[in-house]
This record gives structure tokens, C-alpha cells and sequence, in this order.
């Protein structure tokens, strides 16, 4: 196998004396959806924090295509093509649908310290920013005000503005919370769409759509990975079962 | 539905230039209906009018923005002033140098003071400017060379390019209502830069913005020291005016009324910030010719502002237009 896109080497995390990532060691490979499944309170979530640079770890290694990102911040990761998205939805309500993917793609394009021409009439911005809807099937809203999106249509453009800042490692926590049948179904063919063109870690607790799209799943307990392997390994798993499913009989 | 968002939207990425243009014409018709009444009283009452609308609209980029709340904006004022008093006590008179050392001033002080404010968030950002503010303040009180608490008396007001132009009222008032024009279209053009952009997206959600590349702390600290630079410019306006420098154009008090005119007039907009400096000073100026009691009358209507007209004197102006707008879309 080639060299991992991500390599995270011994990772932990305390908050007082609650360990939230305990010794976290997991690799990434180029091109996988790789799923980060666990039971509420695994420590997923900060396990993202971690990895996309919001939280900073108390010990640990991070590599990212060969370079140490240990030590960067959030933006600085981010500009070297780590993106993520938040359960929470995070968006810029008062802006547009459009200016909040424009806004992610100018971060891409050349400096933003400058004061004078009308950055609205960037065409080069305004069609990254149509791209990055399209993709998500959002063109049509791309002229509403954000905040005034339906919840499931937020998400869509959650992911729109990670995908403008052009990625190569998607870190995604939980982009079907919340959403009805209809729109995690389509949710979910979108990220099938996605995972050939962007290497993915998912967060997710929708089991059908984890193994549905995974290539390989981590199982996380207690902040530590007890398990990693193909789905069909992870399900196959008594170890897995016992310790994640409170399953202690499984077969 | 679709269709009254976007126009919604439209109205908000869109600045109103109706109301901003008139307002200007009004502006430079005064000096003409100032000759049927007190005429010197009046240039006077509206030089000062537009100095304190180039302070609130410098404010307002910060305020409106940049959501970052300056207690101490009026300490660039005072360092406008007292570089007009201090360069014109040794001898220096050039309007033009005067502004040049006040906006470098203005700008050392804005980076230094908020490379320490904008670690700070929320009231103590507030209170980090406010102190700053009020250091500056008592170092003016300090400076008993440039008349120490008592302030400076000036002899007359600072040359153009050599020429003494400015002694003339009414070619005062316009020298100061061009710079705010020039002021108003420059701070249109950086909102709707790149920068201003990325400044707005902070504004809004500054965890977003990190989250897709912007350090926040780089854009803010360069917001502050372009608003502390157009701030100073008021000042040195202000000295020119009064003729006079003291401590006081830099209390806290006078911060306060900065932050209320924009209040008043709308955060976020800029024509709304002039037009908040206009009606604030104006009131005042009727209100205190009324009764000594002005104060007690003043405050009432700020709160109502504050409370009832979310987004001031522009925001009512907004709602307004959509209501009567609304009929046929």
C-alpha cells in the first residue's frame, strides 16, 4: 500500500481527569471512506476537533501527506487541504448561499488583503463557488440567504463550503443528523458520489449508511480505537460486538 | 417565497444610494441656507456634525463589520487633535503633515493596543479598549508641556498646501464634508472587498471562518488600524475647528457617544453612522436649547432606538421601504 494520507500516531486528549482520546493510533489511506463509528461520549467528535486542528492535543503525532501538522491551527491545516464539517451546522447566515462558498474559495485564491475592487464580481470565486453547489445540489438556492435555509438544505451547503476549499481529506461529523428519509437518502448518494473524488472520514451514527459506504471502519470506545478492518470484519467482529453493542453473547 | 428571499437578499448585499445621496446633497446645500439665518452658528453646529460623522462611520467599520464593540474609538480623535496641537506648537501647520503623522500615530497606537484587545473577547475586548482608551487619556492629562488637563489653545487653524484657505468657514465645512464623502466611498469600496468579505465572515461565525483558512486575528487587527486611522483624521478636523485641543475629545463619555450615534443610526451600514452622527448632534443641539434638562429627553429616545428599531435610523428606513414596496413586486 502506498503511504498514508493521515497518519495519527498515539493521539490523546484529557478535559480534567475524563480521557476523551486515549492513545488514538489509526492511518488513512489515500482515496478510502474511512468511517469513525462508536457509542455516544467515544470520543469521535474530539477525535475530529483533534484532527482538524479546533482542539489541540495534549500528546501525539498528527501527519498529513508526509508533513507534521501537529502543531498547526485549524486554518492553517485547512489551507493545506484538511477540511471538515461541524454536527452543528456552521454557516454565515446573513450571507448568501453563494458568498458563503465563495468565501471558502477565496480562501484558496491568492490573498484576501485587498481593499478596493468588488470581490462579488470575481467570476473565477462566484464559478468555484457554482461548482461546489452543483455538486451538492444546492444551485438553485445559491441566491437565498443562508440562514434562511431549511435544515437539511444547510447541511448540503455545509458540505459545499468544505468541497470549495478545495480538499484533500474531508473530515465530516455527522452530515445526516438530523435529516428526513428523503434527504439522508440523497444525503448518502452524495457522499458515494464524493468518496471517488475525495478521501473522507466519516463520522456517522446511521449504521446502514456507514456500512453502506466505508471502506474501512474504526471502532472507538472510551476514546480508544478497538477495532479497524473492512465492514465486513467489523461486523463480523466479536470483539466489536462485546464491547460497542453490549452484545455479550454474539454468536 | 423563493422569489421574496432573494430580493430580500438583494436589498441586504445592495447599499440604499438614495438615501445616502440625499443626504449629501442636504449636506452641501447648507452652507447656502445658512446665509438666511446665524450663519457662522450654523457652519459650526455642521462642520462639527461631519467631523463626528467621519468618527462614527471610521466606528462603524469596526462596529458594524467587524461586531467589534470600541469603548475607547474617541482615543484616535484625541491623537488627531493633539497631533494638529503638538506639530502647530512647534511650529509645524501643514494640514496635509498634520493628518499624515496623526493617521501613523493612529495606527502604532490601534496595532498596539489591539494586537493585546483582540485576544479578548466579548465584554472584555469592551474593556480592554476601554482602558486603553483612558490611558491614552490621562496621558494626555499628563502632558503639561501641550497644557496638561487645561488643553491647548491653538493660533489659528492649520494652512492647506501653504495657504491659509481653511480660516474661511464655509471653505472649512467643505474641505471636511469632501473628506467624508471620500471617506464614505472608500469604506463602501473595502466592504465589499475581499477583505471586507472575510471581515463580515467573522462577524458572523468566526469558528466558520477559521474552518475554511482565515485567521480572524490578522483581519480584525488591520480593520482597527484602518478605522483608528480615518478616526484621526476627524481629530485633527476637530483641533482645526475648535481651534483648540484638550483631553476631553477623548473620555470615555465621548466613546460612548461615538458607539450611540452609530447605534443610532445603524450598525453595519455606513450611510446609517453619518446619518446617526447628524441626528445625534442635532438632537442634542435642539434639545439643549430647549432645556438644561436635555439629557433626560435624549436618553428616552436612544432607548426607544435601542430597543424598538433594530438596526436604527437605517434599519427603519429598510422596513419601510419593504413595506411600501412590498405591494408589487
Amino acid at each position: 500500500m502506498s503511504s498514508p494520507l493521515l497518519a495519527v500516531d498515539s493521539l490523546r486528549k484529557s478535559f480534567g481527569t475524563l480521557v476523551v482520546s486515549d492513545d488514538v493510533s489509526l492511518t488513512i489511506e489515500p482515496g478510502e471512506l474511512h468511517a469513525l463509528i462508536g457509542p455516544n461520549g467515544a470520543g469521535k467528535t474530539t477525535l475530529i476537533h483533534q484532527l482538524s486542528g479546533t482542539l489541540t492535543s495534549d500528546h501525539g503525532r498528527i501527519v498529513f501527506d508526509g508533513g507534521d501538522i501537529t502543531s498547526l491551527s485549524l486554518a492553517q491545516r485547512v489551507r493545506l487541504g484538511l477540511a471538515r464539517s461541524f454536527q452543528i451546522t456552521s454557516i454565515l447566515p446573513d450571507f448568501t448561499v453563494l458568498e458563503n462558498v465563495a468565501v471558502a474559495a477565496q480562501a484558496r485564491a491568492g490573498s484576501s488583503f485587498r481593499f478596493f475592487a468588488p470581490v462579488g464580481d470575481e467570476a473565477a470565486l462566484n464559478e468555484s463557488a457554482h461548482g461546489a453547489l452543483a455538486r451538492v445540489g444546492l444551485s438553485e438556492r445559491s441566491a437565498v440567504r443562508a440562514g434562511s435555509l431549511a435544515h437539511g438544505e444547510k447541511r448540503l451547503l455545509e458540505l459545499a463550503i468544505a468541497l470549495a476549499t478545495a480538499p484533500r481529506l474531508l473530515l465530516l461529523d455527522e452530515p445526516l443528523a438530523g435529516l428526513g428519509q428523503e434527504e439522508s437518502k440523497a444525503a448518502i448518494a452524495l457522499l458515494r458520489r464524493l468518496k471517488s473524488e475525495v478521501t473522507i472520514v466519516l463520522v456517522e451514527h446511521d449504521m446502514d449508511a456507514v456500512f453502506d459506504l466505508a471502506d474501512r471502519i474504526s471502532v472507538l470506545v472510551n476514546g480508544r480505537v478497538i477495532a479497524t478492518g473492512t465492514p465486513r470484519e467489523i461486523r463480523g467482529s466479536a470483539h466489536v460486538r462485546a464491547a460497542y453493542l453490549g452484545d455479550e453473547v454474539p454468536l | 417565497m423563493r422569489d421574496a428571499q432573494t430580493e430580500v437578499t438583494r436589498a441586504l448585499l445592495q447599499p440604499p444610494r438614495t438615501p445616502a445621496l440625499l443626504m449629501f446633497v442636504a449636506l452641501v446645500l447648507v452652507p447656502l441656507a445658512a446665509r438666511f439665518g446665524a450663519e457662522s452658528f450654523i457652519l459650526s453646529v455642521f462642520t462639527r456634525t461631519i467631523i463626528f460623522a467621519i468618527a462614527a462611520l471610521s466606528l462603524d467599520l469596526i462596529l458594524g463589520y467587524g461586531a467589534l464593540v470600541s469603548f475607547g474609538h474617541a482615543a484616535f480623535m484625541g491623537i488627531g487633535s493633539y497631533a494638529v496641537g503638538i506639530l502647530a506648537t512647534h511650529g509645524v501647520d501643514e494640514i496635509l503633515l498634520q493628518m499624515l503623522v496623526a493617521m501613523l500615530a493612529a495606527i502604532v497606537f490601534a496595532v498596539a493596543t489591539s494586537a493585546v484587545s483582540l485576544r479578548a473577547s466579548g465584554v472584555y475586548y469592551i474593556m480592554s479598549t476601554l482602558a486603553f482608551g483612558q490611558m491614552l487619556y490621562f496621558f494626555a492629562v499628563s502632558l503639561s508641556a501641550y497644557g496638561g488637563d487645561d488643553g491647548l489653545t491653538l493660533s489659528g487653524r492649520s494652512r492647506l498646501l501653504g495657504t491659509h484657505i481653511l480660516a474661511n468657514d464655509r471653505a472649512f465645512y467643505y474641505v471636511a464634508l469632501a473628506l467624508l464623502a471620500g471617506f464614505y466611498l472608500l469604506a463602501q469600496r473595502i466592504t465589499a472587498s475581499r477583505f471586507g468579505r472575510v471581515l463580515r465572515g467573522i462577524r458572523e461565525n468566526p469558528v466558520r471562518m477559521r474552518a475554511i483558512g482565515f485567521e480572524p486575528f490578522r483581519y480584525q487587527l488591520t480593520a482597527c488600524a484602518l478605522a483608528g486611522a480615518v478616526c484621526a483624521i476627524s481629530g485633527v478636523l476637530l483641533a482645526n475647528l475648535a481651534e483648540f485641543v484638550s483631553p476631553a475629545y477623548m473620555t470615555w463619555q465621548r466613546s460612548g457617544e461615538l458607539l450611540a450615534m452609530v447605534i443610532l443610526g445603524g450598525m453595519g451600514t455606513l450611510w446609517g453612522a453619518i446619518l446617526g452622527a447628524i441626528a445625534f448632534l442635532l438632537l442634542e443641539e435642539v434639545l439643549s436649547g430647549l432645556t438644561e434638562q436635555w439629557r433626560l429627553i435624549l436618553g428616552p429616545i436612544l432607548i426607544l432606538v435601542a430597543l424598538g428599531g433594530r438596526g436604527g435610523l437605517a434599519g427603519l428606513y429598510a422596513r419601510l421601504r419593504r413595506r411600501t414596496g412590498g405591494g408589487a413586486p
